[in-house]
């Protein structure tokens, strides 16, 4: 009932964007008009009640609107191996869905066997990405771009964009479904990335048991209470400065940091993308969603279990000249916290997890 | 043709204004339709139109009052020696402003918005709201550092939230106030991490004092154009007056530290200046 309601509102937006939209184009003929008028569906994104009541609005680019059509062609790009070179390989190769987006390994292998140097990210909540810097190290600027990047990239998928245009052009379904799309049969890369991007942004997490606790629709154990006040506590956990906290639900800043990992810095992160050595060893804060999938951690995966993260934190930092003034007590490797609250740490960790997000029937391969 | 006609029309209103002219008295007042008090009945300008014009507020730092501002440049370069002789330097520094507002003699304007200021971010710089402001004579400026009790709402704003700005609510919830953060030398010439983070004190469970300050600043100015109005921080301040801040006593772990949190809002006191008011 609730959707169909729903569903009829958006028809009634459509309408009425349609209505402004024609009203509009016949006062300005100048102005941008879809071939033959045609008019894809909108499809808004499903932004869970947490982010209604904390956050801004997701960011969605002017020139590439969700819509039904787009999220569906980016669905079947992101599983079709088609894009690389030797179509052995897609997007979800290394992002597959019942790992929120990750693989299991440390370094993945592209097509051709190489094997990268840095641990895959997982894939949500992108379009709550206000910084708007992707990759480890933010080198991409929006998920349009972004999604240029692993086709061409030799220890990826190794192809060349007019290839694999050419096979997507040449293939039975897809220019009708870039038609329906974006109203054009003509296949770009530029319209590849963007129905990605598309299906990217509806890749949204927010409905873990931490966030039925905040909504008075779920409990946690006393354990999982007790790690977020550790999380929370600046003389213990104080994590909350760089992985967010109860109103700021994506558990992340999106903000670069060097978490005390390595003395010397061999992959400099921010600092390559800068070329200043004071960005050396900075990497994004990643957020703290479905690590329950995401092993192992850190930009080069570096740690398989929460316990080792936890240790880091808690005994192991290193002292290197750019670490992060929120790394306390070097000295020592950390604030030496008791094993009964790591304990309660990593349960609260845990609470952050959302199944219902891997097992998605709107997220799996459609191919 | 044309000119004959303008010539007849203007007859006839001269002479239609001398008739009115002999039955009704003077009215003083704003005679342009462009201002925001005109008064159709005057007759008479009395020179006390108002206009409306763009503000923007932008926000500089400094240290010891020196010129050469403090910039995301000198981040983790640039060495400063606070009124206790301790070298440091500074990463990162952010601080939020709120209820800035303009007074006249006879009236005060609010400037709904509030300013996270970012060192590491050019655009939060300066706040330039859509809100304008009327010309005329001021007399001074307020505002205040961090949020008043009655704004300091835990979860209220969805931007603040975004920049992780939250203050835990086990010290009283609401938002930071401040955090500056960076690297000092210890005793032994060795670096280590201090994170100046102000807001909620914590006196005791359930106990909690604010903490914000609120500026009022006297000042005569007169506003005809497009004004800018700099907000001037100088840091040092933080450091020194009334209490000489020794980072070898109060460097981290400073949220939860009732005594550290009394310290920094008796400094503030001193930090804040109004500097250059340009139209
Ligand atoms: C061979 C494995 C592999 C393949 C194939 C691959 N990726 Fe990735 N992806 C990675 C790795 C590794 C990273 C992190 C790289 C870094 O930061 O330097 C990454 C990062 C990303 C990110 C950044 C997330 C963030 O939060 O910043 C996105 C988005 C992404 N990939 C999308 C894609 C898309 C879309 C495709 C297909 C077109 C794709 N990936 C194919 C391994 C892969
Ligand atoms: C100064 C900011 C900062 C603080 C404080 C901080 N982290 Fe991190 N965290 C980071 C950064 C940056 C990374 C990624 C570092 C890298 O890979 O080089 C990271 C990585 C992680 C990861 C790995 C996630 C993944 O997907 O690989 C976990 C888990 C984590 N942090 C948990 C915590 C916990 C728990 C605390 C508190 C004890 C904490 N962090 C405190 C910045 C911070």
């Amino acid at each position: 009932m609730q959707e169909r309601l729903r569903g009829n509102i958006y028809y009634f937006v459509l309408a009425f964007a349609f209505a402004i939209c024609s009203s509009c184009s016949s006062e300005d003929p100048g102005g941008e008009v879809m071939e033959e008028g045609y008019v894809p569906t909108p499809k808004p994104l499903n932004v869970p009640a947490i982010f209604q009541q904390y956050l801004p609005q997701p960011n969605i680019p002017e020139d590439n609107p969700q819509t039904v059509e787009g999220v569906a062609l980016g669905r079947k790009l992101f599983f079709d191996p088609m894009l690389s070179g030797d179509g052995t390989q897609s997007c979800a190769t290394c992002h597959q869905p019942q790992n929120a987006f990750t693989d299991l390994q440390q370094f993945s292998e592209g097509i051709d066997g190489i094997v990268g140097f840095r641990n895959v990210m997982p894939i949500y909540n992108l379009a709550w990405n206000t910084n708007a810097k992707f990759f480890w190290d933010g080198r991409a600027g929006d998920l349009e771009t972004q999604a240029l990047e692993p086709v061409t990239n030799p220890i990826e998928m190794h192809n060349t964009w007019p290839n694999a245009v050419a096979s997507l052009q040449s293939d039975a379904a897809y220019p009708e479904l870039f038609e329906q799309a974006f109203g054009t049969e003509t296949v770009t890369k530029e319209l590849v990335a963007k129905a990605i991007a598309q299906f990217e942004r509806t890749l949204i997490s927010g409905n873990s048991p931490f966030d039925k606790y905040l909504l008075g629709e779920g409990t946690l154990t006393e354990q999982e209470i007790n790690g977020f006040e550790i999380f929370m506590d600046e003389a213990r956990g104080d994590c909350f400065h760089c992985h967010g906290n109860e109103f700021s639900p994506l558990w992340t800043d999106n903000i670069f940091h060097n978490n005390g990992l390595d003395e010397i810095i061999t992959d400099k992160g921010l600092g390559n993308i800068t070329g200043d050595p004071r960005d050396d060893g900075l990497f994004k804060s990643p957020s703290l969603r479905n690590l329950a999938y995401t092993a192992p951690y850190m930009h080069d995966g570096r740690f398989e279990t929460l316990d080792e993260v936890i240790n880091h934190y808690s005994e192991g930092l290193v002292y290197s000249p750019t670490i992060d003034p929120l790394m306390k007590a070097i000295a020592q490797g950390g604030v030496q916290l008791t094993e009964s609250d790591k304990a309660d740490l990593k349960a609260f960790l845990l609470s952050l997890s959302e199944p219902a997000f891997v097992n998605n029937p709107d997220f799996q391969n459609p191919n | 043709m044309k000119k004959i006609g303008l010539l007849v029309m203007f007859a006839v209103f001269a002479i239609g204004c001398n008739s009115d002219d002999d039955s009704s008295a003077e009215i003083l007042g704003c005679m342009d339709p462009d201002s925001i008090n005109f008064n159709p009945e005057a007759n008479t300008d009395d020179g006390s139109c108002s206009y409306l014009k763009n503000v923007t507020f932008n926000f500089t730092q400094n240290w010891g009052g020196e010129d050469r501002p403090v910039t995301k440049i000198d981040f983790n370069s640039t060495t400063y020696e606070n009124e206790m002789g301790t070298t440091l330097t500074l990463s990162k520094l952010r601080y939020l402003i709120s209820k800035i507002q303009l007074h006249k003699s006879d009236t005060t304007i609010t400037i709904e918005n509030y300013q996270l200021v970012d060192l590491a971010m050019d655009s939060s710089l300066s706040l330039a709201p859509t809100q304008q402001i009327p010309t005329g004579d001021y007399t001074g400026i307020s505002f205040v550092y961090g949020f008043n009790e009655e704004d300091n709402i835990s979860g209220n704003y969805p931007d603040l939230n975004d920049a992780s700005w939250n203050w835990p609510a086990m010290l009283g919830g609401g938002y930071h106030f401040m955090q500056m953060e960076g690297s000092y030398n210890d005793e032994n010439g060795m670096p280590q991490p201090y994170a100046y983070h102000n807001g909620r004190a914590r006196l005791s469970m359930d106990n909690f004092v604010n903490n914000h300050l609120e500026f009022d600043f006297q000042r005569n100015f007169t506003v005809t154009d497009d004004t800018t109005i700099e907000i001037r921080m100088d840091i040092s301040e933080w450091y020194k007056n009334p209490n000489m801040w020794d980072l070898n006593q109060y460097n981290v772990d400073l949220m939860m530290n009732y005594d550290a949190q009394i310290l920094m809002h008796e400094n503030g006191a001193s930090v804040f200046s109004i500097g250059e008011i340009n139209q």
